[in-house]
């Protein structure tokens, strides 16, 4: 049999060299007449050591990185082909700490498996959580997932069993199970490794869900951003149809179950969910009121069970290990693993999937190493481009729904990006509401209107015209749109808006930059990106 | 860039009929007409509405909705620079001016001579390696200036 070295295909690693690395990698084999086989699978998460290339030895994988094109020869001159040692040799890698310390529950194959082979994901456990929720009635089912305590990772942090049972309880001749991948929170990246470096995890935790409400459609939202995740998701698809486990008789059971990978086409609105609904339909992505519920009234008005990716794809080891199983992890009313995502200015970015309650800082500092740039740390967003920024003094909160929530930030979808003391929180503010004026989908006056007041505020008092007569007036409309929004776009930007003031309040409080003397430009220009 | 043709009705209609029964089959078939002629024509307009029973008002308010659809062809390069928050504490926006100046255009715009439409983006999800770009499909992150410019000239000189 022969060997086997493991160059990743994450778009992540793609983005650093590894096609070019592979590349080398076969002509080496080849030139030398070795007898290996160059695997592309999924990435491990640590994305400061990508290309993160992995050789098969008796004792385990041995990792080595970066590695750059330049690096191939010598790695094979070194013999890294038998894990022989090199200054790139990272030892073992279950070993590396970053990885070690981890609790990867649904992130278990991801980075060890080709992604596209479902020989492999079978190997590593795949298909046991369909396979026990084969032999259980929809209401168990759900039951179980309820029990889990598992709650949606897109954000919002809604129970997961709950929300399938009103799409179970509700009657429909057709029900669907439409997944969100919509991912597009800056810091976040973890839906994309997912469906990146384990695609059929996502198609088997949908799969469940169709069982336990009754849907026999599904479809998976992916963002045009994200060429490649959309990419291998339509081939892990096309193979799940191939070997049975979509179509008409999912693995054998009689039940059928349909999917299908559609692409966004670049709006950060349609990873709400009712907008991502009407996206779906072939419309404008405009917000829905609510109610009804999209489980009750939701893709082309049938009962619709809409869930993040990382929801649907923590399902299979529920119910494989078991709801206890999973609910051990975690503190309070946040159950199981969170994943994490360090992203911005930070040494070691990556993913860490740990169970909730790790603080900001071991996050931060014990995984992350603190800046990239080495410079002091001074403000933190998370939970994307509606997440309170944290100063330092904030550091200590744990990752956690609730405690997140009592210092008016939001978890949401785990993204974490730190910035160094260069940043000026006041331009990040009036970006919150820069980027809610081009993003608004325009049903709501607080939001497609105040986004613009506040762009227009702000710059106002970074140009210090009246600034405390201004600030008072930011401090309204943001509650007004807080108040008045109808969904979380408007409703939420004014949280990286009121948490930049509040935190550092001396970033709204220097001379005016001459460069800002010019307000209406500005205000031309945020229109002209769209 | 993938190869584009140019506007050709028939070719547009064959395009629209292979998709036309999908459920919610709109952004399908506007994805599927930007894919083939790389942007859609207004020509276009009233050929999606006949073929799914909708207005043109309803399909030119779907183009126009969303950032990706094009209503004029691009450059034949299209460099995508991410400006959210993560690529923004990585001084994403000094390699804005920088390319901006290097290209002699701003965001949004493309060259005189059409090789590059450069445009911001609002993450790439590659939020681990900022400041990150997409060009022509192709993921990149930690692009400092040299390596714009070297992306750029390249990319140029292929073309």
């Amino acid at each position: 049999m022969s060997g086997k070295i493991f160059v990743p295909c994450d778009a992540g690693a793609i983005a650093v060299g590894a096609d070019v690395v592979a590349h080398a990698i076969q002509e080496q084999i080849a030139a030398r007449r070795l007898d290996l086989k160059v695997v592309r699978n999924g990435s491990r998460g640590l994305f400061w050591l990508e290309p993160l290339v992995e050789v098969e030895t008796p004792k385990g994988r041995v990792a080595y990185g970066p590695v750059s094109v330049d690096a191939v020869a010598g790695l094979f001159d070194a013999g890294f082909q038998d894990g022989k040692n090199h200054p790139l040799c990272l030892g073992l890698t279950e070993e590396i700490g970053y990885l070690k310390n981890q609790e990867r529950l649904t992130f278990a194959r991801c980075g060890i498996t080709d992604p596209l082979s479902l020989s492999d994901y079978i190997a590593n456990g795949g298909y046991k959580g369909l396979q026990r929720a084969l032999g259980m009635t929809a209401e168990a089912i759900v039951e179980e997932v309820t029990n889990s305590g598992l709650r949606g990772r897109g954000g919002a942090g809604f129970p997961t069993g709950i929300k399938w049972r009103t799409v179970l309880n509700t009657p429909g001749d057709v029900k669907y199970v439409v997944c969100n991948a919509d991912e597009g929170d800056s810091g976040t990246f973890a839906d994309r490794m997912i469906i990146e470096g384990d695609p059929f995890v996502l198609i088997e935790g949908m799969t469940i869900a169709a069982f336990a409400v009754g849907a026999t459609a599904g479809y998976i939202y992916i963002r045009s951003e994200y060429p490649h995740a959309f990419r291998t998701m339509q081939r892990a698809i096309g193979l799940a149809y191939e070997n049975g486990y979509l179509g008409v008789s999912v693995a054998g059971s009689g039940k059928r179950f349909d999917l299908e990978a559609r692409l966004g086409a670049g709006a950060y609105i349609c990873g709400e969910e009712t907008s991502m609904l009407e996206s779906l339909e072939g419309r404008r992505g405009q917000i829905r009121p609510k109610p009804p519920l999209p489980a009750i009234e939701g893709l082309f008005g049938k009962p619709t069970v809409i869930n993040n990716v990382i929801s649907l794809a923590t399902v299979p080891v529920i119910l494989e290990k078991g709801a206890a199983y999973y609910r051990d992890f975690g503190m309070g009313r946040s159950r199981g693993t969170l994943t994490i995502q360090l992203a911005g200015n930070i040494k070691h970015g990556g993913l860490v999937e740990k169970a909730f309650g790790l603080t900001l800082r071991q996050a931060i500092y014990d995984f992350g190493g603190g800046t990239s740039t080495g410079r002091p740390l001074r403000a933190v967003q998370v939970g994307g481009p509606l997440g309170a920024y944290f100063p330092e003094s904030l550091l200590d909160t744990p990752l956690d729904y609730e405690a997140f929530a009592a210092q008016k930030g939001l978890v949401g979808h785990g993204g974490i990006v730190v910035f160094d003391d260069t940043v000026d929180m006041a331009r990040q503010a009036r970006f919150a509401m820069e980027f809610c004026a081009l993003e608004s989908c325009g049903k709501c006056t607080p939001c497609r209107i105040g986004s613009t007041r506040g762009v227009e505020v702000i710059d106002k008092i970074i140009a210090h015209q009246n600034r405390p007569a201004n600030l008072q007036l930011l401090d309204e409309l943001c509650e007004l749109m807080v108040d008045g929004s109808l969904c979380a776009l408007g409703g939420l930007t004014p949280f990286p808006v009121l948490s930049a003031v509040r935190h550092f309040p001396e970033d709204f409080d220097k001379p005016a930059p001459v460069a800002t003397a010019n307000v209406g430009g500005r205000a031309q220009e945020t229109q002209q990106w769209r | 860039m993938g190869q584009t043709s140019t506007w050709d009705a028939e070719r547009a209609l064959s395009r629209i009929r292979e998709l036309q029964n999908l459920p919610g089959a709109l952004l399908p078939i506007l994805h599927a007409l930007q894919e083939e002629f790389g942007y859609i024509d207004q020509e276009a307009i009233p050929l999606v509405a006949e073929a799914l029973n909708l207005s043109k008002a309803e399909v030119h308010g779907v183009i126009s909705f969303y950032h990706d659809y094009r209503q004029a062809p691009a450059g034949r390069h299209v460099l995508k620079i991410c400006r959210a928050e993560a690529c923004q504490a990585m001084g994403c926006e000094s390699l804005v001016s920088h390319v901006e100046k290097h290209l002699g255009v701003k965001m949004g715009e493309t060259t005189a001579d059409r090789s590059f439409t450069v445009e911001p983006v609002y993450c790439l999800g590659l939020c681990a390696l900022s400041p990150s770009a997409m060009l022509d499909g192709k993921p990149y992150g930690r692009v400092s200036n040299q390596v714009a410019d070297f992306l750029i000239d390249s990319a140029r000189r292929h073309s």
